[in-house]
């Protein structure tokens, strides 16, 4: 146990930690731009599996890991934007639009790899990129957008309008700023940024596997709500949560005699009762889901 | 309900069903199907025989359950997500319960026991989802999802700790008296649990027209704060919202156990649960439209699995995927 715990002070360990934080840290930065807008994010998940998909199916077919990582972020951005489509412009439930593209995501990406491969599990291998975290280009594409983010919400303008409009658009829309465009703009650039966090769930790991999210864009909203919709909280939340499940791994690892079923969850019970301890405090954006 | 309102709702289902057509057709054809063939040869395949329809029977019932659990929050405003975890918790129950009684207990107090346990166990969790969101604030859907995965995952441990038999994933038979009877439709699945299905359904259309509880939840999904100030407790009607919803996935979970695989199995129903979100809102969330919500799932389900040579089974997932898009618009619109 205590071999374990002082474990934790290697630089693997680090690498570890930081590779699982990568894909919650760009989820839940891109769910931090969409929420503050004032728009529900319940699609990272399947921002993250289109992400995912497309970054492993473009890497596949052109050999480029480049291309790959583009790709996972424009697939991003188009999820976002059919997201922008039925919520900004449609007046659109943005609770159910964000379910019903989760569930696009997890049927369309196995309905193409039937089309595309033959067979729905997972796509052909690939090359890894990544495997080491220190020359991943997503790790450090990663760093530098959390801190993009912080000061384009924090210090920029458009962070100002983008603030408003999450919190009183009829006051934005009064100084002659297009509520939508500022909303349209947040959106599509926080589903890229998910997009880009999905890469991260198939090219270190050699290809897409169907349902690779698992459920990770829901932990991610989570922690958007948990760090108050403010990107350096949320940003210091995703890396403790990297950081706790890379415990958990290395935990496993030495053999502790609990059960692997239950070791597994233990994301999703850090989840639930960070919500329910702290999930109510943080103040949202006051129009956060509002239809108009 | 107006004449107007039941127009606007069956226009709303009529586009669903339409954009889902349209997808469904460009989807064939994407897998280098002709549509037309595809939809015909599903059709034939499904409702041409008295086995097919036997089975769209059979598919519908548990969404019947699973719809209702989406379609009873959704009136008190609130979505869940969680009608998964439910089913799979309640299923455990039922099979642990319906195999510890006596051998020999006669139906009429097997079946209703296996039942109630299920629903029990059902409204516990979805009590305890809802909770999470009335008293600690913690958004519905994503305590449902951790919810969903934590449940499975307990399940799969207690199964492989204590409830499969030998090398199986699946538990203990339940007792003869617990099993619901088929209809004896040519060997289709379809069993008495449509039954218990559209008595449910009957249930919630009751509360939610004729009780002071189903008045509650309505006043509070128009608006919690107008709801707060006239004296209701908001929370109060939350919970039970979802602890009624939680008691109908259970009821699907039950039928798993009773009527489909007399044994609590790994992976029993899986998807069912998430299926509820597009019956629910196909039909508007109203109890009488989604018996027919749920056939025309149950049918698409069924008419998916007839012509698995020709098109990829998923295309099912991304149709209902596409009726939940539709419903995202038009949901609770209301004319000015």
């Amino acid at each position: 146990m205590i071999d374990v715990l002082l474990g934790a002070f290697s630089l693997a360990f680090v690498a570890q930690a930081l590779r699982i934080t990568v894909p919650y840290l760009l989820a839940a930065l891109g769910g931090t731009l969409t929420e503050r807008s004032g728009i529900v994010d319940l699609a990272l998940e399947g921002k993250l599996l289109w992400g995912a998909f497309a970054a492993a199916v473009v890497t596949h077919e052109t050999g480029s890991p480049a291309a790959g990582i583009a790709a996972a972020a424009l697939a991003g951005g188009a999820v976002a934007a059919v997201q922008a489509l039925w919520s900004v412009r449609l007046g659109a439930d943005q609770v159910v639009t964000g379910i019903a593209l989760n569930m696009a995501a997890f049927a369309l990406t196995r309905f193409l790899l039937q089309v595309l491969y033959g067979q729905g599990a997972n796509s052909p291998p690939i090359e890894d990129v990544g495997t080491d975290v220190w020359t991943s280009p997503l790790l450090w594409l990663a760093i530098i957008l959390a801190v993009a983010v912080a000061v384009v919400v924090g210090r920029t303008r458009f962070g100002l309008r983008l603030r408003a409009v999450g919190e009183r658009p009829e006051a934005v829309a009064a100084a002659g700023v297009s509520i939508a465009r500022v909303r349209w703009i947040a959106v599509v650039a926080g589903g890229a940024l998910a997009g880009l966090g999905g890469a991260q769930l198939s090219l270190p790991v050699g290809g897409f596997v169907a349902e690779a999210s698992g459920g990770r864009g829901y932990v991610a909203l989570a922690v958007v709500i948990m760090g108050a919709w403010r990107p350096v909280p949320v940003a210091l939340m995703c890396l403790g949560f990297g950081a706790a499940e890379a415990l958990q791994a290395r935990m496993q690892g030495a053999g502790t005699g609990l059960p692997p079923e239950l070791v597994r969850l233990f994301p999703y019970v850090l989840t639930l009762v960070l919500l329910a301890v702290v999930g109510g405090r943080g103040r949202a954006p006051s129009a956060l889901g509002r239809r108009d | 309900m107006s004449p107007a309102a039941v127009r606007r709702e069956l226009e709303a289902a009529l586009i669903a069903i339409l954009v889902a057509l349209a997808a469904g057709s460009l989807l064939m054809i994407v897998a280098g199907v002709s549509p037309l063939d595809g939809w015909r040869t599903m059709a034939v395949r499904t409702f041409g025989n008295a086995y097919g329809l036997g089975q769209v029977i059979y598919r519908m019932t548990p969404l019947v359950l699973t719809g209702l659990a989406v379609a009873v929050p959704l009136r008190a405003g609130l979505f869940n997500i969680g009608g998964e975890g439910q089913m799979v918790a309640a299923a455990l129950v039922c099979a642990v319960v319906a195999a510890a009684i006596p051998a020999g207990t006669p139906a009429v107090i097997a079946v209703p026991l296996g039942l109630a346990a299920a629903a029990a166990a059902g409204a516990g969790v979805g009590a305890a989802t809802g909770a999470l969101r009335a008293y600690r604030g913690a958004h519905e859907v994503i305590a449902a999802i951790m919810l969903n995965a934590i449940i499975a995952g307990v399940a799969l441990w207690l199964g492989n700790t204590w409830l499969f038999t030998g090398e199986s994933t699946s538990s203990a038979a339940v007792v003869a008296g617990a099993r619901l009877p088929s209809l004896g439709i040519t060997g289709s699945g379809a069993s008495a649990s449509i039954a218990v299905a559209v008595v449910a359904a009957a249930g919630c259309a009751w509360l939610f027209g004729r009780t002071v509880t189903g008045f509650r939840w309505r006043m509070v999904g128009a608006g919690p704060d107008a709801a707060r100030a006239s004296g209701l407790d908001v929370a109060r009607a939350q919970v039970s919202a979802m602890a009624v919803a939680g008691a109908m996935a259970g009821l699907a979970g039950a039928h798993f156990v009773l009527a489909d695989e007399h044994a609590y199995q790994d992976g029993l129903g899986r998807g069912q649960g998430f299926l509820g979100v597009a019956v629910a809102l196909l039909a508007g969330g109203r109890p009488a439209a989604l018996v027919a919500s749920a056939f025309v799932f149950g049918a698409l389900a069924q008419g998916g699995l007839e012509v698995l040579e020709l098109v990829p089974k998923e295309i099912v997932d991304v149709l209902q995927a596409i009726v939940v898009m539709v419903a995202a618009v038009t949901l609770g619109r209301r004319p000015r």
